[in-house]
């Protein structure tokens, strides 16, 4: 096993409907992910995640570019994806109308496993996700976290190096989402499988990932361990000023700030070297400032200064959810 | 920041990452055919308990509905003959043809594909498995069907055993054209559309009696894969069925059943992966 697991210098043009200009989903992506890490893909809607993780499990062939998994060209042979990787996407409707317990019976045969190896792996799966009260259950009949508890469940029957998760977690509760956790963390020390897990959740993606890479736009603008991003904009400290009503521009302090904020509504965020910060604080809790001040906070920069800092499509911001 | 650090990981798995083996990592077996076939099959199966209950219940009435009406039109003999054969062929378009095409639209449109696709599985146990289910599906519907119009038009029950082919093979070429339409409609609403039109012409040019038809609808009702079934079943309540007529009626039937379904393999196929 190489600690390059996957080389895409992949440039995929997708004609949009008629009207639209051609859409760069995925731009040059060059992506190395080393066994047994759990890599992120992080980016606004619409940043090409989904596209590079179909390319990624042949289910999109690229319009240029290579994808090599374990050892595998997966842009000449797509039907290896299936055999090395389980693929978790967004949709459920193929499983919707089965139980829980068939659903992964089913999975773990297509998988390839004969009758009862499905069946045991699928009990030993639902019991470990805690699912096995719901077994009965028809998928539709579940909530959303649940169902996409179910969905996850059936990706882990059946063993495979590489785990691909598309937004695991969407929905669910936090004793669900520690149950995911958990069960992709025995499967990597066991097994040393590998995650690629496509995220826009920020605090997951800090919490979770060994490495992360941004994507915006199509290209990857950043691409380290989470701590490594964020050295990036160390210098920074992150000051949230929240006005009662207008900012008090009278205050020469203040109005020196003015052309350096990002304002929303009555929110003020400010990115400053920790010195300056200490002295803003200082200035907005005393004196005429105060008095006009309804909240502030103070933060070392999180995945979403990052991403800002970086420049992600038009200083929007990540949806943190 | 992670509460999962890399010191999780086995020792040594962080020092091989430089190591430059380069062989390729041994895959997992595909799926064979018969069992991906027979798990298909017992998914969509158990499909029906939840959501095609009362569709196969409208299926039934529709077909018992046009018998009764049609009694007051035909008297007896070979139109009725027809009329039971065709209402009972009815129901497996209903299920095999339309339902199946809207199953397979929807999957397609919203994706649901992908989760077959990133299994191992070879197309033809997806395709064949589902076509399977509901061709089984309709199994109930057209039995009833079937001996409701007996009694109705008083036909002999002698030969109704002959369903035990004529479902299978017209339930083939059905849903094998119902999976082609779905899953090669563009969109999901037009697999919905050609679903519905295939099932009224399996209803126009089955159950009406075919003399009293323009040369035209003749032609088109020739054309179509479910007439074969409707006449192999309408020739077994004569006296004297020839057998050697109802033989070749039904290998049209699965000879159009093996095209359709290879066709609908390949629509999956090119579905799957876009």
């Amino acid at each position: 096993m190489r600690g390059l697991t996957k080389t895409y210098p992949a440039v995929r043009g997708r004609r949009g409907a008629p009207g639209t200009p051609e859409v760069r989903a995925t731009d040059d992506v060059r992506l190395d992910i080393r066994r047994g890490e759990i890599f992120g893909l992080l980016g606004p809607n619409g940043a090409g995640k989904t596209t590079l993780v179909r390319q990624l499990t042949g289910l999109m062939r690229p319009d240029r570019g290579s994808v090599e998994i374990l050892g595998h060209d997966i842009v000449r042979h797509p039907e290896r994806a299936a055999r090395i990787l389980a693929y978790l996407g967004q949709e459920s409707s193929a499983l919707d109308e089965l139980t829980v317990s068939l659903a992964a019976e089913t999975t773990g045969r297509l998988r390839g496993l004969d009758v009862h190896t499905a069946r045991a792996e699928r009990d030993a799966v639902l019991e470990e996700l805690g699912l096995t009260q719901l077994a009965g259950r028809p998928l539709k009949k579940l909530s959303g976290g649940q169902r996409r508890l179910a969905c996850f469940a059936t990706a882990l029957v059946g063993p495979r190096p590489l785990l691909v998760l598309d937004e695991p977690t969407t929905g669910m509760d936090p004793v669900a989402r520690r149950a995911v956790w958990s069960a992709v963390d025995r499967r990597r020390a066991e097994h040393g499988t590998t995650v690629l897990l496509v995220t826009h959740n920020v605090i997951e993606a800090e919490t979770v990932l060994d490495r992360v890479a941004v994507l915006d736009r199509g290209r990857v603008i950043a691409c380290d361990t989470p701590g490594g991003l964020k050295e990036q904009v160390a210098g920074e400290v992150r000051v949230d000023l929240v006005w009662r009503e207008a900012a008090p521009l009278h205050v020469p302090e203040v109005a020196a700030l003015q052309d350096r904020v990002v304002e929303s509504g009555r929110r003020w965020t400010l990115r400053l070297a920790p010195d300056e910060a200490r002295a803003v604080v200082a200035t907005v809790t005393g004196g005429a400032a105060f008095a006009a001040l309804d909240d502030f906070t103070l933060a070392t920069p999180s995945l979403e200064d990052v991403y800002l800092a970086l420049g992600g499509a038009a200083q929007q911001g990540l949806v943190k959810a | 920041m992670s509460v999962v650090p890399a010191e999780v990981l086995p020792a040594g798995m962080r020092a091989a990452d430089e190591s430059p083996v380069t062989a390729a990592a041994e895959l997992a077996p595909a799926a064979r055919l018969w069992p991906s076939l027979c798990a298909v099959y017992r998914a969509q199966l158990s499909r029906a308990r939840v959501a095609r209950i009362p569709l196969l219940f409208v299926a039934t009435f529709q077909s018992v509905g046009i018998m009764i009406l049609m009694r007051g039109v035909v008297d007896g003999g070979a139109e009725a003959r027809a009329v039971v054969a065709g209402s009972s062929v009815l129901v497996v378009a209903f299920v095999a043809l339309n339902l199946l095409a809207q199953y397979f639209g929807q999957l397609r449109s919203s994706g649901g594909l992908d989760h077959y696709a990133t299994l191992p599985v070879p197309p033809a146990a997806v395709v064949l498995g589902a076509a399977g289910a509901y061709a089984s599906f309709t199994v109930p519907g057209t039995v009833v069907t079937a001996v409701f119009g007996c009694l109705l038009f008083g036909l002999p029950l002698t030969h109704l055993w002959v369903l035990a082919a004529v479902i299978p093979l017209a339930g083939a070429a059905l849903a094998g054209l119902g999976a082609a339409l779905g899953l090669l409609a563009p969109r999901p609403e037009l697999a919905t559309v050609l679903g519905q039109l295939g099932m009224s012409a399996a209803l126009l040019l089955g159950v009406l009696p075919a003399e009293r038809m323009p040369e035209v609808v003749r032609l088109a009702r020739d054309l179509l894969p479910s007439t074969y079934g409707v006449e192999a079943f309408a020739r077994t309540f004569g006296e004297r069925p020839d057998w050697a007529f109802v033989l070749g009626d039904l290998a049209v039937c699965g000879a159009v059943g093996c095209v359709s379904l290879a066709v609908a393999t390949w629509a999956y196929r090119r579905a799957a992966v876009r």
